[in-house]
């Protein structure tokens, strides 16, 4: 008898926790189909589905663009981090050389960054590139905190590959850049995608310089896009849209949560326990 | 001296490395170290947001100046004092509520049932979920008048009028650390699961065949086993909870009440155009958060010689 009430008080918790986790999700979704006066009322049930929110979201300003401009900062942003992060792991987690921990210990400082710290500075930069009000200041300001964190996760990763592998290709006279393309990438693929979609979540949330450094509907990316939609007055937001916007930027995300799930797990641990 | 082909070899290797690593040094240089000694020296200037070249060097008296019997600057600023108070209030009782949470669902995570893949799975939304995104989430379902929150509160009869909780100064701040918990508790509980799941089981085996109770074996074997690792979580929840600034920006704009040290600092910068001010308010906050993770890194007691 105590066992199965042990049972039950159990299955309860994990209800609750689900709820917990889910609820809120669930709620803009319900929401982001009501329109008009039935968005006042409370209801925990899809009533009628209506798309209208949906609709207009497009219709009254360039929402496609903005998922286009984050899409594309995102990846580019990813791509970057990668590439840099890989080449770099390489030289940190398989040659011995004098300062290498000092080094270490410095690329994760940057990731310790408040990113209102630089904000002055980079806006300075990025306007003396030229690049202001252009995405490609948030490509290179989004590598301040994916760059240090690729590094990291594929460094701790890169070290604990064996060394017979490299000794193998040295023997065969393969260039640094072969062994890192031909020997360790084939065997990265589970670090890189774990980083990759870590580096991609975190360009696609950001906030703070997406805001300061972008100042046209057109070049807003996601985030500042549904920060900023506003209504008649500051007391008349529409609420159906912003449910809809959001349910449309965080549907794609949660795809990804459940398909690489166990990936993003070992990326985000990899990341902080053993850093 | 003739060298040994194995050094020399070595040395080459050694130049390679650092071929290697030049680029994202440079990266790293570009968009992170200059920018914040370009920040640091805007602290000491009277710069100004729309002409930046025409700055003046003014000393200390961002931080703190003596004029005509009077204090001014950041550190005589009861603005700035009370982001900074709010900002080290919302981050101790939102860890901390995290950290309590986060054990829970980690235990939980780590007990063997079906379909945990799936409650994992849901744990991990809030956290994918852009921050924008869940403060407009809660900011709709804690609206005053047609919020999901005060409906159930009033229908339950816990309260006999709606609140106003993101606008209410009593209020907005228990707001935003509900959004924080709620966002924030996943990425801790995944931290604790990893950590829970490397522990040995045979300690557990004894227990059970000694018969110890559940609470006391959590207690006396769980909980020392896990505290490197939960330390190490809490510091980095905590520099990530110092440098708040979407969720408050979003959730309750500039409000006095929850406003937080970037929040401050950004609206010095931006909206009020003062770099000078705004980069010293930036600067402060840094070297508090350096200093953070300098105790971060000893208790973590990190190595970073590269060898295990």
């Amino acid at each position: 008898m105590k066992r199965i009430g042990s049972q039950v008080g159990f299955y309860l918790l994990v209800a609750l926790i689900i709820g917990y986790a889910v609820f809120p999700f669930y709620y803009a979704f319900i929401t982001s189909f009501k329109t008009g006066s039935a968005l006042f009322s409370v209801n925990f049930f899809p009533l009628h589905w209506q798309w209208d929110n949906y609709r207009s979201v497009f219709g009254e300003q360039p929402f496609a663009r903005n998922i286009l401009n984050s899409l594309g900062v995102s990846a580019a942003v990813v791509a970057l981090s990668l590439f840099f992060g890989l080449t770099a792991a390489f030289a940190l987690s398989r040659v011995q050389f004098r300062g290498r921990g000092l080094l270490l210990l410095t690329i994760l400082s940057v990731s310790m960054f408040p990113q209102v710290a630089v904000l002055s500075g980079l806006f300075e930069l990025i306007r003396a590139l030229g690049l202001y009000n252009n995405l490609f200041s948030l490509v290179i300001s989004y590598l301040i905190f994916t760059l240090p964190f690729t590094v990291w996760v594929l460094t701790t990763f890169m070290r604990d590959l064996p060394k017979e592998l490299e000794e193998a290709a040295i023997m065969d006279g393969a260039s640094p850049w072969d062994i890192v393309i031909k020997v360790f990438l084939p065997l990265m693929w589970p670090a890189l995608v774990s980083t990759g979609l870590l580096a991609f979540i975190a360009a696609w949330n950001e906030f703070l310089f997406a805001l300061t450094f972008t100042l046209t509907d057109t070049q807003r990316t996601v985030p500042v896009a549904i920060a900023l939609i506003s209504g008649a007055s500051q007391f008349e937001l529409p609420w159906g849209n912003i449910m809809a916007a959001s349910i449309i930027v965080t549907l794609p995300l949660v795809v990804l949560v459940l398909i690489f799930q166990h990936r993003i797990v070992s990326g985000l641990t990899a990341g902080a326990v053993k850093g | 001296m003739v060298k040994s082909p194995r050094s020399r070899l070595g040395s080459r290797r050694v130049r390679t490395a650092w071929l290697f690593l030049l680029p994202m040094l440079l990266i790293l240089a570009l968009v992170a170290g200059w920018p914040l000694v370009r920040t640091i020296g805007f602290g000491f200037t009277d710069a100004q947001l729309m002409n930046l070249s025409a700055a003046r060097f003014v000393g200390f008296e961002n931080y703190l100046d003596y004029y005509q019997g009077e204090w001014y600057g950041l550190l005589a600023d009861p603005d700035w004092w009370n982001a900074v108070w709010n900002t080290v209030r919302f981050a101790l009782i939102s860890v901390s509520l995290e950290t309590v949470l986060g054990l829970i669902i980690a235990l939980v995570l780590n007990a063997s049932f079906k379909g945990r893949a799936w409650v994992r799975a849901a744990v991990l939304i809030p956290w994918a979920i852009p921050t924008i995104v869940s403060a407009k989430m809660w900011g709709w379902m804690l609206h005053d008048q047609f919020g999901i929150v005060n409906h159930l509160l009033l229908s339950i009869g816990l309260i006999s009028a709606p609140l106003a909780w993101t606008a209410s100064p009593d209020l907005a701040m228990s707001a935003v650390i509900m959004v924080d918990v709620w966002k924030t508790t996943p990425f801790m509980a995944l931290l604790i699961l990893a950590a829970l799941q490397m522990l040995p089981t045979d300690c557990y085996e004894a227990a059970r065949v000694d018969g110890v109770h559940p609470v006391k074996v959590f207690f006396k074997v769980t909980l020392p086993l896990i505290k490197p690792a939960l330390l190490v979580a809490v510091i980095f929840r905590l520099l990530d909870a110092l440098r708040i600034f979407d969720l408050i920006y979003v959730l309750t704009s500039n409000s006095r009440d929850t406003m937080s040290m970037s929040v401050y600092a950004r609206q010095q910068l931006v909206d009020f155009q003062d770099v000078g001010y705004g980069s010293a308010a930036s600067t402060l906050l840094f070297f508090i958060v350096a200093l953070c993770t300098l105790l971060y890194l000893m208790l973590g007691r990190v190595r970073f010689d590269g060898e295990r």
